[in-house]
């Protein structure tokens, strides 16, 4: 049980986490360019997507409702 | 020419698709409209990335980008991967598992049952309907004037009025055909292959199209070089789009809570519920983001490149170009050949049509289910049920064409006004799926405020001829969704709580608060 509320509570920081970094007022004004080419507000929200893609592994991981898989009454479908 | 027989092959392709999904179908109710719950995770990724990507991801990201720069990306893809997941995770498995449990088919049964009254199914209906049809419009009428531009000089004599190309109209109508015949003879599961075939198309002729810009504007030998050149030309010009100076902070805020409007989408719900367990949510969940990326990125570049790309010493877009949309359109035209011209638009047609399918089957399983089917399900045998639903789709085809004609150019501002009142409808749903207390005086509350406030700002916004329309420097949605929720907590906790036998078909085991 302990591990179940631990595992939910590191789930909902990591995704409040994302909302608030979705929020980089730092990299507002930022031109600099990452490899030459990317405009750093882009690359931080480009790696932004990509850390969402690793939330959502942990989620898929460690925080997924198993419980939810449900047989209906006629059994499993083919 | 070129580009228009490679749309014909196209859509020809994707008929054949729907016909061999036509030959799996089953003859049941189910299977024609939730594939007999039998969409695995790599249909349900594709399928659910498909219908949530319309032709914005490739031409509006563009059009955009070249208005404000790279914050697009932030304000419309990196908010999406990570509230779209969020809404397939807290909402779509759980309504999968209910769906599975309670055989709901459409939104309206969840909430008739969940709210223990079909009176609910009667108000939320119109506003679903009146929501989605400005969002199928736009997808009917993007898809003729795609195909109108890239066509034009097609023909010597035929269509001068409409430069040499096929005319919009037609294009709609053909587009409408081709989807209406997959949708039609295949159902749910020729829906969710065509989705995947043209998620695949899109997203590969997105990246190819971005290199070969890319390589057009260079003129370097290494690809590297190239995507560098094009974006120094971009600091030396116009180096605000590399940035966010022209969009304020509180505006990029409220732009996040637009995809929260995944989570009301008819369209989705039903997508939803043909997964096969809720284990096949991991894999969309996961990997949304990600696609979102692979997307967005290029196109938003190429709408940043474009403000400042010449060829031979002119800009290749001019500054003052009155239709954003046209931008992608453009920079194919002058920076590659008619092959990949035409098999672009091919990609803008995929993303359209990928959207299309699932809205036209909803809308017909919608008018079959909670209208027709209500209530008296045991009168109509399954032969019956599957008719109905496919004479409705016909009808929804057929009038959302003719509405197609006659809608104003303005339709194309209605986009987000669409998904601010799904995003309004939100609070309702989690609440219905979270919350023991949530009444149906509370969910009515929710409903008529939520269809109050966005009334009141469509009019404010003259009916959203005014774009830039904020309040409190934010988009209307953000004052929609705090009112939507306050109201229906308000109320609830004042009302009288559900019954017991309801909540234990919902709460087994007192789950929830």
């Amino acid at each position: 049980m302990r591990r179940v509320t631990w595992v939910l509570i590191v789930t909902w920081g990591l995704i409040l986490s994302l909302i608030v970094l979705h929020q980089d007022f730092w990299f507002w004004t930022d031109a600099r360019l990452v490899f030459g080419f990317l405009p750093m507000g882009l690359f931080y929200h480009a790696g932004l997507s990509i850390a969402a893609a690793a939330v959502w592994w942990f989620v898929a991981c460690w925080a997924w409702p198993d419980e939810l898989d449900v047989t209906p009454p006629g059994g499993p479908q083919a | 020419m070129t580009q228009l027989t490679i749309i014909l092959i196209y859509l020809g392709l994707l008929i054949g698709l729907g016909l061999l999904a036509g030959l799996l179908f089953r003859g049941t109710r189910e299977d024609y409209l939730l594939a007999s719950h039998t969409i695995g995770p790599f249909l349900l990724l594709m399928s659910l990335f498909g219908t949530t990507m319309t032709a914005f991801a490739l031409v509006g990201s563009t059009g955009k980008s070249f208005r404000v720069g790279i914050g697009v990306y932030g304000m419309m893809a990196s908010s999406s991967g990570i509230v779209h997941s969020l809404c397939f995770y807290l909402i779509g498995v759980k309504l999968w598992s209910l769906g599975r449990r309670h055989g709901y088919t459409t939104q309206v049964q969840f909430f008739r049952d969940r709210l223990d009254s079909r009176a609910i199914g009667w108000l939320l209906f119109p506003i679903l309907v009146g929501l989605i049809i400005p969002y199928l419009l736009l997808g009917v009428m993007a898809s003729g004037g795609v195909v109108n531009v890239v066509t034009r000089g097609a023909f010597d004599t035929a269509f001068a009025d409409y430069g040499h190309g096929v005319p919009p109209w037609l294009a709609s109508l053909v587009i409408c055909g081709v989807v209406l015949t997959y949708v039609f003879t295949g159902g749910m599961r020729g829906t969710a292959w065509a989705n995947a075939f043209q998620t695949s198309v899109f997203m590969v002729l997105g990246v190819v199209t971005f290199v070969v810009i890319a390589n057009a504007i260079g003129g370097q030998d290494a690809f590297l070089d190239n995507l560098r050149v094009a974006t120094e030309q971009v600091r030396q010009h116009h180096p605000e789009k590399l940035t966010r100076e022209k969009i304020t902070q509180a505006q990029f805020f409220s732009f996040m809570l637009i995809p929260l409007s995944a989570g009301m989408f008819p369209h989705l719900f039903q997508h939803w519920l043909t997964a096969r367990s809720a284990r096949s949510f991991k894999l969309p969940v996961v990997v949304h983001p990600l696609f979102i990326m692979i997307v967005w990125v290029p196109c938003v570049l190429v709408g940043v490149w474009a403000t400042s790309a010449r060829l031979d010493g002119k800009l290749i877009v001019p500054a003052d170009i009155a239709n954003d949309s046209a931008v992608l359109g453009l920079m194919v035209d002058k920076l590659s050949n008619p092959v990949l011209s035409g098999l672009l638009t091919a990609g803008i047609l995929a993303a359209v049509m990928s959207s299309l399918d699932s809205q036209f089957l909803c809308l017909g399983t919608m008018f079959t289910e909670d209208i027709m089917l209500a209530g008296r399900r045991d009168r109509f045998s399954e032969r019956q049920s599957v008719l109905l639903a496919r004479l409705f789709v016909v009808a929804v085809v057929i009038v959302t064409y003719l509405l197609s004609l006659i809608a104003p150019g303005r339709i194309f501002d209605l986009g987000i006004w669409c998904f601010s009142g799904f995003s309004g409808l939100v609070p309702l749903v989690i609440a219905a799926l979270y919350w023991r207390r949530l009444t149906l005086a509370g969910a009515v509350a929710s409903i008529v405020v939520t269809a109050g406030a966005w009334l009141y700002f469509f009019w404010q916004s003259d009916f959203a001829a005014n774009a830039r329309y904020l309040f409190w420097g934010m988009l209307p949605v953000a004052t929609i969704c705090l009112l939507s929720t306050a109201s229906l907590v308000a109320v609830s906790l004042g009302t009288r709580p559900p019954r017991q036998e309801v909540l234990d078909r919902f709460f087994p085991g007192g789950e929830s608060t």
